[in-house]
């Protein structure tokens, strides 16, 4: 087995920049930052979240509400290894209801973590539109889903794994691509990756 | 985790907080317009309650209700253990109808650990008293509680000071909160007549007083145990006015409480014996509290043992991550 060789692919000031861009087709989608929730999928997805809500409260001169998604109990692979523990669900004070939901994820991958996702926003309100941003889009989808705003485009190979590192999280920003790794799928899940 | 939870000495300090911290994610679920989470749907929860039980049945019926299991209520009156039917026989039916996790109340002490090591089911056994011996998810309910009021809701119990007073001879209550509460770092005091003390309880993790009113003052938190008028097959104490009047709860003596303090009670409660009504029904009291996070614990607990293909695993340390 060789060992697994990591590659950067994306720097801090990259992240910074899509962030900035992702931030303002929000804006132009929505046409303006009224009715916005941003929801960031958990983990990655919440300071990702939070940035881009910094962004457009500050671009739109508007406080945008942010809250957390913890999808795990919505999972469809729970069955499949010992359960796990869960993570912070925080919806903004304002809801849901009529409102223009963007959920924020690191990767978009096979599309089940967005799948899930949906099914626990179902049971928290009724938005009037729920809109997908994520940082990297890898490919590989299992559903019919797809994202309405991406940083970047990443082709990958399924024996790859992507891992995006936070500062909030990991101490520094960068989404690093690394091959030979064990399968992505299946096996324990890399942080940031979307199984 | 263990895959049945029988005993609070089967939680490690690790396993405990997991236990707490996921109670504290789900008890938002209540407040939420749909309360249910599709996590357990297709599998089967049986309530198996040999003795009479309305809040912990009530409490596990709802709790396996808002993961979306289905539920089976079985109590033996009414059943065909009143024809004499065996405990086995009982568990080898259940068995035969494919439930994945027993809860189970029985009168004798050891029963859920007869049916967890026995073979004769295959799914998860959750012990909702057993007995004189042991009540674990009571104990959970009343750490998460204390969590709550005394701890800003997060982290152990370290250094939290906390009263259990009463009937601990007949209260499995008492004995599985004195092992969950020092496992959790708390600094637990038995207060009781001698007559109403275990023999050996000079081995458990906690302190022993006969004497209620030195300890109220320094008391984080006061819990009082229902005397068990059913166990009572001799004379413990001489009159039930001389038990109040020295192990009761009063107004008189909650003024001798702490500002934070709190008053606990597992239920049901006996008002003008061990608790006055005023006591129960004060602002200190967090009896009702402990009812709506028996809900939130009791999800927790079924959650992480049948949530899965196995039990979660128990953390490292430290605090929770994602996994």
């Amino acid at each position: 087995m060789n060992s697994p060789r990591v590659r950067t692919v994306f720097e801090a000031a990259d992240i910074d920049r899509v962030l900035t861009r992702i931030s303002h087709e929000i804006i132009e989608g929505a046409k303006g930052a009224q009715d916005l929730v941003l929801l960031g999928i958990q983990s990655r997805g919440v300071p990702l979240a939070n940035r881009i809500g910094r962004r457009i409260s500050e671009f739109e001169n508007a406080d945008v509400p942010v809250g957390a998604l913890d999808i795990t109990m919505y999972r469809d692979d729970l069955r499949l290894r010992p359960a796990r523990a869960l993570e912070t669900t925080a919806l903004p004070e304002v809801g849901v209801d009529g409102r223009i939901v963007v959920l924020v994820d690191d990767v978009l991958f096979s599309g089940r973590t967005v799948r899930a996702a949906l099914d626990a926003l179902n049971e928290l309100g009724r938005p009037r539109v729920v809109r997908l941003a994520v940082l990297i889009d890898r490919g590989h989808r299992e559903l019919p889903i797809r994202a309405d705003y991406v940083g970047k485009n990443l082709p990958t190979s399924l024996q790859e794994s992507v891992r995006v590192r936070l500062a909030e999280l990991d101490g520094d920003d960068a989404v690093t691509l690394s091959s030979g790794g064990q399968s992505p799928r299946g096996g324990p899940n890399p942080g940031g990756e979307v199984a | 985790m263990k895959r049945h939870l029988l005993s609070a000495a089967d939680l490690s300090r690790a396993d405990a907080l997991l236990v707490l911290d996921t109670a504290a994610q789900l008890a938002q679920v209540a407040d939420r317009p749909v309360k249910k989470l599709p996590t357990l749907r297709g599998r089967t929860v049986v309530n198996l309650f040999f003795e009479d039980s309305t809040r912990t049945r009530i409490s596990f019926e709802a709790a396996a209700k808002r993961l979306s299991a289905d539920v089976i209520n079985f109590s033996a009156k009414g059943s065909s253990v009143s024809k004499g039917e065996s405990l086995k026989d009982t568990a080898l039916t259940l068995e035969a109808m494919g439930a994945d996790a027993v809860v189970v109340r029985h009168g004798s002490s050891g029963a859920p650990h007869r049916l967890a090591s026995s073979g004769w089911i295959g799914g998860s056994v959750v012990n909702a008293g057993d007995g004189t011996h042991e009540h674990p998810t009571q104990a959970l309910l009343d750490a998460f509680t204390l969590r709550e009021n005394l701890a800003g809701g997060e982290g152990d119990l370290t250094g939290k000071k906390v009263t259990i007073v009463g009937d601990v001879l007949h209260s499995r209550v008492a004995r599985s909160n004195v092992l969950l509460l020092s496992t959790l770092g708390a600094d637990v005091t038995l207060v009781a007549p001698p007559t109403l003390l275990p023999i050996g309880v000079e081995t458990w993790p906690c302190n022993v007083s006969y004497d209620l009113d030195p300890v109220i003052p320094e008391s984080d938190a006061v819990m009082m145990l229902r005397v068990q008028l059913e166990r009572m097959t001799d004379s413990y104490f001489p009159t039930a006015r001389e038990y109040s009047r020295r192990y009761g709860l009063d107004n008189h003596r909650m003024s001798l409480l702490s500002e934070q303090s709190i008053v606990m009670h597992p239920g049901p409660m006996n008002r003008g014996m061990e608790i006055t009504a005023d006591v129960a029904d004060s602002k200190r009291s967090v009896i009702v509290e402990q009812v709506a996070n028996g809900v939130s614990v009791r999800m927790a607990v079924l959650y992480l043992l049948l949530g899965g293909n196995a039990p979660a695993e128990t953390p490292i340390d430290g605090p929770l991550e994602g996994i």
